[in-house]
């Protein structure tokens, strides 16, 4: 078994600030109701829901930016459900994350070279510079953008900086969130354009959160859907997109809007 | 006679280099037209200097608006703001920002018909909570309490379009009015428009970078590059054939599932530098600013 990741039962709840009394603690809120599911190493699985159905919840949990209230995380047959962060530092490296809003997880103030060579200096890498130009190279971006500031990149350019940085590492697993949903559909297809290449030429394990299934299908081996916090479907992309089992992912796929005037939608 | 008619305006940033080029464009009473085109090519700003609101750092350096058959830059600027206030709204694209975070609803609805149209507020809050049953909003007395913070992201954007048909205007700009929300909201939301826009019977402009939409509530459209219209045709003519290698390149980059291999293919380079030529070839041909 060539498991990266092996879930069980995975429950967690935060505390609810929009209900809390003034006195005494805030209630609960469920937002994970026991998803189980194992990652392969390799694999690219597509993670979709509405909002609030859990799925940025579930990869945070993924890569231990939360702690689970019960079930087990393993993640290379370790249990990590349960450590601290001092036990969490060295495997850091080996989980990556590329975050939705590039303008907010890229500090404004360090220039792009500096951004994807951070992490390098931190886990101690031999040659973080060259490192770093390497990565800007394997997302089809000019050296040159190393001097540059994120300011003075277009969405799609700053969104492959993030990827920079994830892949600069060669992790094991890197989990996307949201990572296209807020660029239009030609910066959209050409940073799905380079994630494809990575996963092909650097055969990446990598969990790809998204609420558009279109996107999902184009990337992705197998698709996890989520609802309420609850797994509803879980399969290869051709057979849930053919022939879907879960109401909830009829639903998601008919809200697709198609490019096609004749085909009723509404 | 269009109830909107564009003719070659030009946008440039005051010192800086131009951000429309001679766009010209009709909008018929009740008809929906969509402006397309990706991040700066300028689609925004059509809406923004239709109805006034341009960025302090952009101006109209030529060509010529008419609103209902008036030619707006040549009326003053306090009757060109009440004819707009009057005849057009928006519907903006992030329903958070565009509501003030420390008002209620209710007056956030009711102001612009107190101030522009001289209502009474009693009658002005009367049509807020009609409005706000027509785009399905189930207890709108709660609503019109509530704050903006209150109320889910698909919420918010209801009583936008609320907002935006209060006055009965004859013209709204939808400018990326989904482009927040997610996939099954924003089917609930361009629904609502699209059957909003023709009980009212409103002209719209509708600005957007998703080809998919457009075929699903648009008559016509507009593609633009670098601020330069490529295409303006209809949409069912657009989709069966684009008139433009740039036109036909953002639609097979557009996300479908039907099709999936047909979607999201990025923009080849060659494609770009063409319509970054015709747009270079364009300013030597037209100087200007």
């Amino acid at each position: 078994m060539d498991d990266i990741y092996d879930v069980q039962g995975l429950r967690l709840s935060l505390a609810d600030m929009a209900r809390k009394p003034l006195f005494g603690p805030a209630p609960r809120l469920e937002i994970l109701k026991g998803p189980t599911f194992r990652i392969r190493r390799g694999e690219v699985v597509g993670i979709v829901g509405g909002s609030g159905s859990g799925k940025s919840t579930l990869g945070r949990a993924l890569v231990r930016l939360l702690e689970p209230s019960a079930g087990t995380i393993r993640f290379e047959g370790a249990d990590i459900t349960h450590l601290d962060d001092a036990a969490l530092r060295p495997l850091r490296r080996r989980m990556q994350m590329i975050f939705q809003d590039p303008m907010s997880s890229l500090n404004p103030r360090h220039r792009v070279g500096q951004i994807i060579a951070a992490p390098l200096v931190l886990h101690g890498d031999d040659d973080p510079r060259r490192r770093a130009l390497e990565a800007l190279d394997q997302v089809g971006l000019p050296r040159g953008f190393a001097t540059r500031y994120p300011h003075e990149l277009s969405g799609g350019q700053r969104q492959r900086v993030g990827i920079a940085r994830a892949i600069a590492l060669r992790p094991d697993f890197i989990l996307a969130d949201e990572i296209v949903s807020g660029l239009d559909v030609s910066s959209q297809a050409q940073v799905l354009a380079v994630l494809r290449a990575l996963v092909r030429d650097l055969g990446l394990t990598l969990a790809f959160i998204s609420h558009d299934l279109s996107v999902i299908r184009r990337l992705c081996d197998r698709v996890i859907v989520l609802h309420q916090g609850v797994i509803v479907e879980d399969g290869p992309c051709a057979q849930v997109f053919a022939a879907p089992s879960a109401a909830y992912t009829r639903e998601l796929l008919d809200a697709i809007p198609d490019p096609d005037p004749d085909q009723p939608w509404f | 006679m269009s109830f909107l008619r564009i003719e070659n305006l030009s946008v440039a940033i005051r010192g800086g280099g131009p951000l429309l080029r001679r766009v010209s464009l009709e909008v018929a009473a009740g008809e929906v037209m969509a402006l397309v085109g990706e991040s700066g090519a300028g689609k925004s700003m059509i809406g923004k200097a239709v109805l006034g609101i341009l960025p302090r750092a952009a101006q109209i350096t030529e060509g010529r608006i008419w609103l209902d058959g008036e030619d707006l830059l040549a009326l003053s600027a306090t009757a060109r703001r009440q004819r707009i206030g009057a005849k057009a709204a928006l519907i903006p694209q992030d329903p958070l920002t565009a509501l003030n975070p420390v008002r209620r609803i209710a007056p956030q609805i009711t102001d612009r018909l107190v101030d522009i149209l001289g209502w009474d507020r009693a009658k002005a809050e009367a049509r807020a909570r009609d409005l706000l049953g027509e785009v399905q909003i189930a207890d709108p007395d709660r609503v019109m309490r509530s704050y903006p913070h209150e109320l889910s992201g698909g919420m918010r954007q209801r009583i936008l379009i609320a907002s935006a048909f209060a006055a009965e205007p004859r013209l709204i700009v939808a400018d990326e009015p989904t482009t927040a929300l997610d996939v099954t909201v924003q089917k609930q939301i361009l629904r609502l428009i699209r059957d909003m826009q023709a009980r009212h019977g409103t002209a719209l402009l509708f600005v957007t970078h998703d080809l998919g939409v457009v075929s699903k509530i648009c008559q016509r459209l507009t593609v633009l590059y670098g601020g330069l219209v490529l295409e303006q045709t209809d949409v069912r003519a657009f989709f069966k054939a684009p008139g433009h290698p740039y036109s036909a390149a953002l639609l097979a980059a557009t996300p479908r599932h039907d099709d999936p291999e047909a979607s999201l293919n990025p923009v080849p380079e060659a494609v770009i530098a063409a319509a970054q030529a015709e747009v270079a070839a364009f300013d030597r041909s037209a100087p200007h600013g």
